[in-house]
């Protein structure tokens, strides 16, 4: 915005006779502005909204960011200055570089192994910057052997090979953390005592990421792959590093052998020693954890509603069971009671059926005998049989409720002769109408 | 190490791209570490990739591979689905869908019926979900290109894209796992692809962004202020577009065709999908060389068939196209309220493009000061397939490190609306004896805003008066001298055209005049040689602070006029 165009035109000499105050003179004012929208892209937008939104004018916001830049070029700088330098450290002896702390060296005990290789680069040209001999040289301390200059270099050349830096992470104990007291532990804190300590001993995991202890809230399942991972720990710990020196004068190979021999024990014992403490830190850590307790209980109180939950659904079953078993004899009663009354009132119907046919056969046989065989006076044997042989015939014929129509028929026409013989010829007649009798064949009642 | 585990580490990182999401094809671009805009290619290569997907047995096809799907799988690829984004079915154009699957109403969007899996039965598939799919595979092609998780973008969008388009565009991006950082206008993003290039300076210009695509033109006029954007007036043509010139190249090829076996490869869908293919190939070959060629295998009836076409005879049959493509062109100026002497730059976008025919078209409609930035009218200029995916990858890198709100603040319109100069206020300065007005603010400029320029002074010094004004252009027409006519025989035709022509043509320029005086101010005592500097302060409530002061010198000479709001 504060660049400064360059006009190559001639600006006008000031007309003689122009005055005004303080060399200014308002004229007039601009033309109606017309509400457009800006396209919301682009640095300068940004600036511009930057000003809109914070209310600033040009000359501050331009003031502001400055700033701002300034800042963030010295930040990076100095982000991660080294620490202070121990006196004793400045002092050491570079023949005796395997018990410095590398990382003390280089300033980085901030971070140790979770230093970058790019880190230690950038440390280490730090360090040389400072403790350089010719700089040394230029104030005025002369350091003979240039000790701390090649305690750096030492730490450098070892931080930035991974194989020998592993080896020194190995037994870098001032990255160690010490488990906590059952003391401690028990006044609480569990998770807080406890988190650091896997954090720290989680660095020579072979496998990363390494679940971490969590808290009160984790899952079951959470803390037993936690405690899983702990009790099959696969370690890149190694003990090289304390290993003994071994005489390379060429003094005899068996002093060589020997060493060799009793290096490569102690480190066998060492690593047996850590798996073991380690082993022992996680019981301990199991011990005193409150949420495998809980889990317990849980899974207990699980248990038990289940059995309950079991039982209960058995003694219904059985409930259920014998109330329908009762069921089912009530309903075979009831049904057995019903058929036997209806067996018995079918009877009483049929006697009461047969006895009317009975009856009315009575009536039928009694009706010919009443208008005395429908002769004159005495009848003649043969014209009793023949009659009777008659009604037999018809009775024979009909079916029951036929027989008890005739019957009432009969009963109406009473001893009056030609009416019993008319409602007989109308019932014979109605016979061999329908088929069941033989025209001719009933004679008595023609 | 032991840090970062279970998870739950710090939210990622946001790395953001810039996404030009056309209707027929798509770009991605990053700005390099070195701070240079470059388009990502995919894994096929292509940097243009065509925005289309393809399925057969379940297996998804994009881009380039999908593209050829539509000869031979039509139903089950999609093609030209951006416009439909975000729009009920009753308000789109289905045309350009004819030989691909065919859109469909579902609830209030448009969906595609596609056979997208393994089954037999097909799926109905909305627009948006069609959307996420290629925006995750845009997505996944910049991943796999750069090695680090692309979870966020700046997404260009044409200048008429309504609310209801935009949201649906994010939430579609944000299902794909893209974050949309900010919206930005097509024809912006590539003005912003030149002003973002190292060499280029802040100036004011007013530019014609001439967006020719695949299936649609946009033409918009931006006025550049002091780097900040202010579009004037837009024109869109649905119906124009590369496809326009394809199916002259079509067309051409077809009669000849039909000359020579007595049928048209037009009548058959696969035959004119082959014909579509292939001639665009033939018409961007075309756009590189003088003669292109077309061949086709089986195009109909088992006939193969194979013919060249020369630029010659491509340009004498698109002249009607052309004409359309000039036509929007200067239907926009107009709209504008400006004369083609004001544009200073006329910035060629989108595939169709790069026809050297167009831009040559073009720059006989302005005047020889405005710079045609076309890849045949300019060496320098960027291809114009890239601009919009250029400029979304620098707004990317501009706003990757704001958080939401704070993008969502600065958008907003509170921000965005701003007062703009209605007239150029400038300084009036003297040559040959006459007072003429040079601007200093030009008209639509956004509020506020501060320009700062030096002026020479009178050569033999002393004092100087500073009269700052309100100034309007005008265009003065003046007529040439009639030249003295040659008697031409009369079968030199096409010379007596020419001269015919020229006498036509007016000589028309910019005249600026003063309209308002606004404050007058004295610099008293300046040395011979010396430079005269001012500073002109404008508020939005139009109040001026003007200051003036001899270049060197201690003392300036400051004034204030108070707004009128």
């Amino acid at each position: 915005m504060a660049s400064v165009q360059v006009v190559n035109v001639s600006l006008p000499s000031l007309p003689s006779g122009w005055t005004a105050d303080k060399d200014f003179k308002a004229v007039g004012g601009l033309s109606a502005a017309i509400q457009r929208n800006i396209e919301p892209v682009g640095p300068h937008f940004l600036a511009h909204a930057r000003r809109k939104r914070h209310a600033r004018t040009f000359s501050e916001d331009e003031r502001i960011q400055a700033q701002q830049n300034v800042k963030k070029t010295e930040d990076e700088e100095d982000e991660d200055i080294s620490e202070d330098e121990d006196p004793m450290m400045l002092a050491r002896d570079a023949k005796d570089w395997k018990a410095q702390d590398h990382y003390a060296v280089l300033g980085l005990t901030k971070y140790r192994w979770r230093a970058t290789p790019e880190q230690i680069k950038r440390a280490h040209r730090k360090k040389v910057l400072r403790h350089h001999p010719d700089k040394k040289a230029a104030m005025g301390q002369r350091d003979e052997n240039d000790n701390f200059f090649k305690c750096i270099q030492k730490a450098t050349e070892l931080l930035l090979d991974p194989v020998r830096r592993r080896q020194f992470d190995s037994v870098d104990e001032a990255a160690d953390r010490e488990p906590p007291s059952k003391k401690d532990v028990q006044k609480g804190n569990f998770y807080k005592l406890w988190g650091p300590v896997f954090k720290a001993e989680g660095r020579f995991s072979n496998k990363q990421p390494v679940p971490q202890l969590g808290d009160e809230n984790s899952t079951q399942e959470e803390v037993e792959t936690f405690y899983n991972f702990w009790y099959n720990f696969d370690s890149w710990r190694s003990f090289e590093y304390l290993d003994e020196d071994i005489p390379d004068d060429g003094e005899g190979r068996d002093q060589k052998r020997h060493t060799e021999k009793k290096n490569a024990n102690a480190r066998r014992k060492r690593k047996s020693e850590d798996i073991a403490r380690l082993r022992e830190m996680v019981d301990e850590c199991l011990a005193l954890d409150e949420r495998i307790k809980k889990f317990k209980q849980q899974a207990r109180a699980g248990k038990d509603a289940k059995r309950k939950a079991k039982e209960d659904e058995a003694k219904r079953l059985i409930e259920e069971r014998e109330r329908a078993k009762a069921e089912e004899e009530e309903r075979k009663k009831n049904a057995e009671e019903t058929a036997k009354a209806e067996r018995e009132e079918k009877k009483k119907a049929k006697e009461a059926a047969k006895n009317a046919a009975k009856k009315n056969k009575r009536v039928l046989k009694s009706s010919v005998k009443d208008v005395n065989y429908f002769a004159d006076g005495e009848a003649s044997p043969a014209q009793v049989d023949t009659v009777l042989g008659d009604v037999d015939l018809v009775m024979s014929k009909i079916d029951v409720d036929e027989l008890a129509e005739l019957a009432s028929r009969l009963t109406v026409a009473g001893k009056d002769s030609g009416a019993v013989k008319a409602a007989w010829a109308a019932e014979s007649q109605r016979l061999v109408e329908a088929g069941k009798l033989k025209d001719g064949e009933v004679k008595a009642f023609a | 190490m032991g840090d970062a585990v279970n998870g739950t580490s710090a939210e990622t990182e946001r790395f953001a791209i810039g996404i030009s999401f056309g209707n027929t094809s798509s770009s991605i671009a990053r700005i390099s570490p070195e701070g240079k805009a470059e388009v990502i290619a995919n894994e096929e290569g292509d940097r243009q990739i065509p925005s289309i997907l393809s399925y057969i047995d379940g297996e998804e096809y994009h881009g380039t591979q999908a593209k050829a799907q539509l000869i031979r799988n039509s139903s089950n690829t999609v093609a030209y689905f951006r416009d439909y984004l975000g729009k009920d079915f009753k308000s789109i154009d289905a045309t350009p869908c004819h030989q691909s699957a065919h859109p469909q109403q579902q609830d209030s969007t448009v969906a595609f019926t596609i056979r997208d899996t393994e089954s037999e039965t097909p799926n109905t598939v909305t627009v948006s979900e069609i959307t996420t799919r290629h925006i995750r595979r845009l997505k996944q092609s910049a991943t796999d290109f750069l090695g680090k998780e692309v979870n966020a973008a700046v997404i260009t969008v044409p200048t008429n894209f309504t609310d209801a388009q935009r949201e649906a565009l994010v939430a579609a991006s944000k299902a794909a796992g893209v974050e949309v950082l900010q919206l930005i206008a097509e024809p912006v993003a590539a003005v912003m692809a030149y002003d973002a290039r190292p060499e280029a300076t802040v100036t004011d210009k007013l530019v014609v962004v001439a967006d020719f695509g695949g299936t649609r033109s946009d033409v918009a006029v931006i006025a550049c202020r002091g780097g900040m954007y202010t579009i004037l007036a837009t024109a869109h043509d649905y119906e124009l577009g590369g496809a326009s010139l394809d199916q002259v190249i079509i067309d051409h090829f077809a009669k000849e065709f039909i000359k020579k076996h007595k049928t048209d490869p037009r009548e058959d869908a696969r035959g004119l999908a082959k014909l579509k293919l292939e001639g665009e190939g033939t018409r961007k070959a075309l756009s590189l060389s003088a003669n292109a060629q077309l061949s086709i295998e089986s195009l109909v009836d088992g006939i193969d068939y194979g013919s060249t076409v020369n630029r010659t005879r491509f340009e004498l049959l698109s002249n009607k196209v052309f004409a359309q493509f000039t036509g929007l062109i200067e239907q926009v100026v107009k709209k504008a309220e400006l004369d083609v002497l004001d544009i200073d730059e006329v910035i060629f976008s989108g595939g169709a493009s790069h026809t050297p025919k167009i831009a040559q078209l073009a720059a006989n409609i302005f005047p020889e000061t405005t710079a045609i930035l076309a890849p045949s009218t300019s060496t320098s200029a960027i291809n114009p397939s890239e601009l919009a995916a250029r400029g979304a990858a620098f707004q990317a890198s501009l706003v990757q490190e704001f958080d939401a709100e704070d993008i969502e603040q600065s958008i907003h319109p509170m921000v965005t609306v701003t007062p703009h100069l209605s007239k150029a206020i400038g300084v009036e300065f003297t040559s040959n004896n006459e007072t003429s007005f040079q601007p200093l603010l030009n008209a639509d400029t956004a509020l506020p805003a501060r320009r700062i320029a030096q002026y020479t002074a009178p050569k033999e010094g002393g004092d100087v008066l500073v009269r700052v004004c309100e100034g309007a252009r005008e265009i003065k027409v003046t007529k040439p001298e009639p030249k003295a006519k040659e008697e031409k025989p009369a079968d030199d035709e096409d010379s007596d055209f020419d001269s015919d022509e020229e006498e036509e043509e007016d000589v028309r320029e910019i005249v600026w005049k003063t309209e308002k005086p606004v404050a007058e101010l004295a610099v008293k005592g300046v040395k011979a040689g010396s430079k005269v500097e001012v500073m002109v302060h404008v508020n939005p409530d139009l109040g001026l602070q003007i200051a003036v002061r001899e270049v060197g010198g201690s003392t300036a000479v400051r004034g204030a006029i108070n707004g009128s709001a």
